[in-house]
């Protein structure tokens, strides 16, 4: 079943790529969402039944050289089961609603075929997703890794018309090499202290590691950390963290259907899955995991004050993605993986959904990307609208203060991250907290100048706008339904008590806490928690289980009683941020103006995105540019070429035409030709005996 | 005795059909009998090929004067086996321009059996008589077109500059036995030492000069052209063909054999030869509009890189260079091939800007022959680049790095002509696609030719290890 999931978008994606010319645009469409369908249907089967243990399914033999054996085998544990029904379902989604996003793109001419092509990437990711997700071991994963780096470039320059749109796709490109070379040297340091790139040996081995170190850079570093380091940086690029994020606001210049699949529920979730598949390496390195947390906080506070001026509607909800991500690594960081994952579930709907319902306004607004231009489309647009509302409640956190769990999907994954961030780190807490105020603002802003007032911008493309067709608005329907009870449904396995955790992800030998679970996935079964001792927890071994709590982390225990200002302090940040937004862009619409007059440099500063990509314009950009230039003009150019072409059309026709000239056809040239070859031979003969 | 003829036998077998058939066909036929003879002729050279090939059995004949060897069996084979083909697919030509003459396939078959002694010989006396014999047979066939100017002035050119030659091979040999006091290479090897006289290098430097005139290496190749355009184009496919081997397998054996204790004082010399034939051949080649002068040129710069093999002064650069021999024959019946087929309006055409969308017309061929062009060129992953690729690292094994690194330069600039060929063949512009017809015999060489060059890796031919053991027999 696992080995179906896997390949169906595959073939998918030859036959739509390469068969639609048998079979017809339409038909190979059809077939590519069809069997992304089939692969979402599986990947629930699959998650549903699934119990825990950890399978391996073996599927070829791929690399022997020397000690490196590496097969390809899919392994099939929590985390993956997860992943499957995240990457699954948004994707096939995502593939339903492009039939109608995409229809008659402006891009493209009359009788220009796009559409397959496009179709035919989107399976394509998903494939490289779903084997990134069910690698087994790390080359697997990072072959799955750079595939959705192809996808997403070829995605992103989809408009390759546009110079903007070939230019973030190359952005995203190069801006990821630095994080894969992190990567890549993190998977070469572990295969050079283990000797192998198994999962099950290099998780083996991380006791063996934390003790080990090993000299790079000139220094001699902690093993585990050094290579927990590495690994990281290759999720920060993907997971467009602070320093590596310049891409993915760009990256919005891509289709909307492609910002959702790949720039908000999947893709750049990657490496939060890295940093919990490599639990039990990230347990025992605790410098590399407060690097994560501290990394994690700041890119979700930064990213929170961009957003807040943005007047894009899609960069919005781009830098609201990394903000999400800044959260997700904080609750890597600090050892509850389980509730990383959670908001990583719980994010892949709503955020989906406001993509998809960004898509849907923009469609209706024949591709005006500005929130400006936008304004009292409510009625215009009513499922869009309610869709979005859905999203934003989620995102923003809503729920009932107190009961933890009650509330739509962001609140309760949210506050989770929220109440584990402060037991492990009150700095990262007050971050969080401020950027949850931040999120809240910016998300009703975005609801407000979209839905609210008055039209403002062209009159005309207000008068046509119209409801996207129902292909677009049932994905709408479908996410909204997970925007909401994700959270409620999931809140025990994800962040109930311990015991319940170790079930839901197959870490047995917990046999004490097992009475406090209650079968089945509701997670009524939080109120339980609260007396337990972490004391009762039998010590795991690494690799049992999808993800590794080492004995010394009781993190989600202690999450759960931290006091009750700390627990509310989300919702109440969630209220400012909403009453903020109420009062700058329905009562008072003047506020903003002023306000950015007032403040007119941290206006400027925000605006221009705390100026990181002028600084690495002018840090690598051009220099790089420069060097590049003086290779190629000078070095290529004036010396390569300049010799090869010297030597080329200058010299060797020279001595052609005089060797040409030799040959005279005269008996008595020839001959004496010879004897001169002779005489020469005779000479050297003597001098070189001679010596 | 009688043990020293049965060595011999398959020279005396090919001896007495010769001589046969030529009294035989003198009574008869005549020229009316000049195409059975030619598929005759072929089927006896390639009955006796694998005769020579799967016969064991090493030995001396006749005092040393004869050594039968590994060496001398590929190099028998390989002559053996590159004449048959080259008589089959040349008939053709010869029935279109009335040149179809009883005497050819019998003066190709004494030249034959000349080179089989050049190969099999273990004294200096017995090479010159094998050399003799190749090259007066050589002489006439050259000049066989005897009511045409070029034809004639050709087989004269070769054969006065060939006296020359022979000149100077004489007196390195009289100079060598001065020296010696003997011919046989046992003698001569012994007597050289490992600190061989003056005296005897200079003998050594004038044979090699002659030897040099035989495989067509600058500065004594400038006959090379001249006889390749104006001979007959089957003769030319032939002259490519097995003189060359023989020529070069007589030149690692004199130097060898007979002065493998003196390596370092002919490497050097061997190494000019190389370096100026791989420039000559690559440079002059490219101011060509004649395919067969274009070929003449190339067999030059090929010589250049067998000979770099033989300046390894190994065993390993022995085995590179016959690698290279076998690999550089095949290459060349394939596009001989080709070349004897192109015709326009039933006429001899070998201008290369006649070529022009052969693509569009004859895409088999033209592919072939693009394949053929790469091979010739050294590119990846035909055996042509293998078979440079071999030389190259005997060079480099035996300290020769320069060498090595003159010769990739080389390649560089002799890729261009050929790649001119492929360029008019693909993307020529002519108001008319050429399109000459392939007969059959050709198609098939052509064909064949090009499939084994892209048969990967002469270890899949069988070659190398046949190679390796040729080369082990020689240098000890």
């Amino acid at each position: 079943m696992a080995t179906t999931i896997l390949l169906a978008p595959l073939v998918g994606a030859l036959i739509c790529g390469f068969g639609w010319r048998l079979i017809g645009e339409k038909a190979a469409m059809v077939v590519a969402t069809g069997l992304l369908f089939l692969a979402m249907i599986l990947s629930w089967i699959v998650f549903l039944g699934h119990d825990g243990t950890t399978q391996q399914i073996p599927l070829l033999t791929w690399i022997e050289s020397g000690s490196l054996a590496t097969d390809w085998a899919i392994r099939l544990d929590r985390l993956t089961a997860i992943m499957l029904i995240v990457v699954t379902t948004v994707s096939a989604l995502v593939h339903l609603y492009s039939f109608g996003y995409m229809d008659h793109d402006p891009q493209w001419q009359e009788g220009e075929v796009y559409k397959p092509r496009f179709f035919a990437y989107l399976s394509f990711f998903t494939f490289s997703m779903l084997a990134l997700v069910t690698s087994d071991n790390l080359l697997q994963m990072f072959f799955g890794w750079e595939g959705v780096g192809v996808a997403s470039y070829l995605l992103i320059g989809f408009y390759w018309r546009k110079s903007s749109a070939s230019g973030a796709a190359m952005k995203a490109f190069i801006v990821n090499r630095v994080g894969d070379f992190g990567f890549a040297l993190g998977i070469f340091g572990l295969f050079y202290l283990t000797d192998s790139i198994n999962f099950d040996d290099v998780f083996a081995a991380t006791p063996q590691l934390a003790e080990t170190t090993i000299r790079f850079l000139w220094t001699d570093w902690n093993a585990a950390n050094l290579l927990a380091f590495l690994l990281f940086v290759g999720a920060m690029g993907k997971s467009a963290q602070l320093g590596l994020h310049t891409w993915l606001p760009d990256a919005m210049e891509g289709p909307t259907p492609v910002s959702a699949l790949i720039h908000a529920a999947t893709m750049v979730t990657a490496g939060v899955f890295l940093v919990c598949r490599m639990s039990p390496l990230m347990e025992v390195a605790p410098a590399a995991m407060a690097f994560v947390v501290i990394l994690g906080a700041f890119t979700a506070f930064v990213a929170a004050t961009i957003g807040l001026v943005q007047n894009d509607i899609k960069r919005v909800i781009a830098y609201s993605t990394m903000s999400q991500l800044g959260y997700m690594f904080v609750a890597a960081g600090l050892g509850a993986y389980s509730v990383a994952m959670f908001h990583l579930l719980t994010h892949a709907f709503f955020k989906a959904m406001l993509f998809l319902g960004a898509g849907s306004v923009i469609h209706a607004m024949h591709h005006e990307q500005d929130m400006r231009n936008y304004g009292g489309l409510r009625k215009k647009i009513p499922y869009t609208f309610w869709a979005m509302m859905i999203g934003t409640l989620a995102i923003t956190g809503v729920g009932i203060p107190l009961t933890g769990w009650i509330g739509f999907a962001g609140f309760a994954s949210k506050d989770a991250v929220i109440e584990v961030a402060f037991v492990g780190s009150t700095a990262a807490f007050w971050l969080l907290v401020i950027a949850a105020m931040f999120t809240s603002f910016y998300s009703w802003r975005l609801m407000f100048l979209t839905f609210y007032g008055a039209p403002r911008g062209d009159k005309h493309t207000h008068e046509h706008a119209h409801e996207s067709p129902a292909v677009m608005t049932v994905p709408l329907g479908v996410l909204a339904v997970g925007s909401v009870f994700a959270g409620m449904v999931f809140y025990g396995p994800f962040f109930g008590s311990q015991g319940q955790v170790d079930r839901f992800f197959g870490i047995s030998d917990t046999a004490e806490a097992h009475a406090t679970y209650d079968a089945g996935l509701i997670g009524a079964a939080h109120a339980a928690t609260e007396g337990e001792e972490p004391h009762e927890r039998a010590p795991q071994t690494p690799g049992e289980g999808a993800i590794y709590i080492g004995p010394e982390n009781h993190v989600i225990h202690e999450a759960h009683l931290v006091p009750k200002w700390v627990k509310v302090s989300p919702f109440v940040a969630m209220v400012l941020g909403f009453f903020a937004a109420w009062m700058f862009y329905i009562r008072q619409p003047a506020l903003p103006r002023q306000w950015a007059e007032t403040l007119a440099p941290l206006h400027r500063f925000l605006l221009n995105k705390w100026y990181f990509d002028e600084i690495y314009d002018a840090v690598f950009v051009r220099p790089a540019k420069r060097l590049g230039s003086f290779l190629w003009k000078r070095g290529d150019g004036t010396v390569i070429d300049g010799s090869i072409n010297g030597l080329a059309m200058g010299i060797v026709p020279f001595a052609t035409k005089w060797l040409n000239k030799a040959q005279s056809g005269y008996i008595f040239t020839y001959a004496f030709a010879m004897v001169i070859g002779i005489v020469i031979l005779i000479t050297w003969t003597t001098i070189a005996s001679g010596n | 005795m009688s043990a020293d003829l049965t060595l011999i036998l398959p020279e005396i077998v090919l001896a007495l059909y010769a001589m046969g058939a030529l009294i035989g066909a003198v009574y008869t036929g005549k020229d009316a009998l000049a195409r059975p003879l030619i598929w005759s002729t072929a089927a006896v050279l390639a009955v006796v090929a694998f005769w020579v090939a799967f016969s064991s059995g090493d030995g001396s004949a006749f005092d040393g004067m004869i050594v039968k060897d590994g060496f001398a069996r590929f190099a028998q084979v390989t002559i053996l086996l590159s004449a048959a083909i080259v008589l089959v697919i040349g008939q053709d030509y010869m029935a279109r321009n009335a040149m179809l003459k009883f005497e050819y396939p019998l003066l190709i078959t004494l030249s034959v059996i000349g080179m089989m002694v050049m190969v099999s010989s273990g004294n200096l006396l017995t090479i010159y008589m094998g050399l003799e014999l190749q090259s007066l047979a050589l002489y006439v066939v050259a000049s066989m077109r005897r009511d045409s100017v070029r034809s004639t002035e050709a087989g004269l050119k070769y054969f006065v500059l060939g006296a020359l030659s022979s000149g100077l091979l004489l007196y390195g040999i009289s100079l060598t036995y001065g020296y010696a006091g003997t011919l046989s290479f046992a003698g001569v090897i012994g007597a050289a030492g490992d600190e061989a006289p003056l005296g005897l290098l200079f003998g050594l430097v004038f044979m090699i000069a002659g030897f040099a005139f035989k495989v067509s290496a600058a500065p004594f190749h400038m006959w090379t052209p001249d006889v390749y355009e104006g001979s007959p184009t089957p003769v030319t496919a032939f002259f490519a063909t097995a003189p060359k081997v023989a020529a070069m397998a007589m030149f690692a054996r004199v130097v060898h054999d007979a002065f493998g204790g003196v390596v370092s004082d002919w490497q050097q010399i061997v190494a000019f030869l190389s370096v100026v034939s791989m420039f000559l051949g690559a440079i002059a080649a490219i101011g060509q509009t004649d395919i067969k002068r274009l070929m003449a040129y190339s067999s030059i710069a090929h010589m250049g890189y067998a000979l770099m093999g033989l300046a390894a002064g190994t065993a390993g650069g022995v085995e590179a260079m016959l690698l290279y021999m076998a690999i550089y024959v095949v290459m060349n019946i394939g596009t001989f091939a080709f070349i004897l087929s192109m015709t326009r309006d039933g006429r001899d055409v070998t201008d290369i800007a006649s070529l022009r969308l052969l693509s569009k017309s004859r895409p088999g061929a033209a592919l072939a022959l693009l394949v053929l062009m790469f091979s010739l060129a050294g590119v990846p992953p035909t055996l042509g680049f293998f078979a440079k690729y071999g030389v190259l690292q005997a060079a480099v094994d035996a300290n020769l790095v320069w060498l090595a690194v003159l010769g990739v330069i080389a390649s560089v600039i002799g890729a261009f002509y050929y790649l001119r060929i492929v360029f008019f063949m693909y993307f020529g512009e002519a108001e008319e696609p050429f399109a000459p017809e392939v007969a059959m015999p050709q198609m098939i060489a052509l064909a064949g030719a090009a499939i084994l060059m892209l048969a990967l890796l002469p270890e899949l031919l069988g070659l190398e290890p046949l190679a390796a053991g040729a080369a082990a027999a020689l240098v000890n």
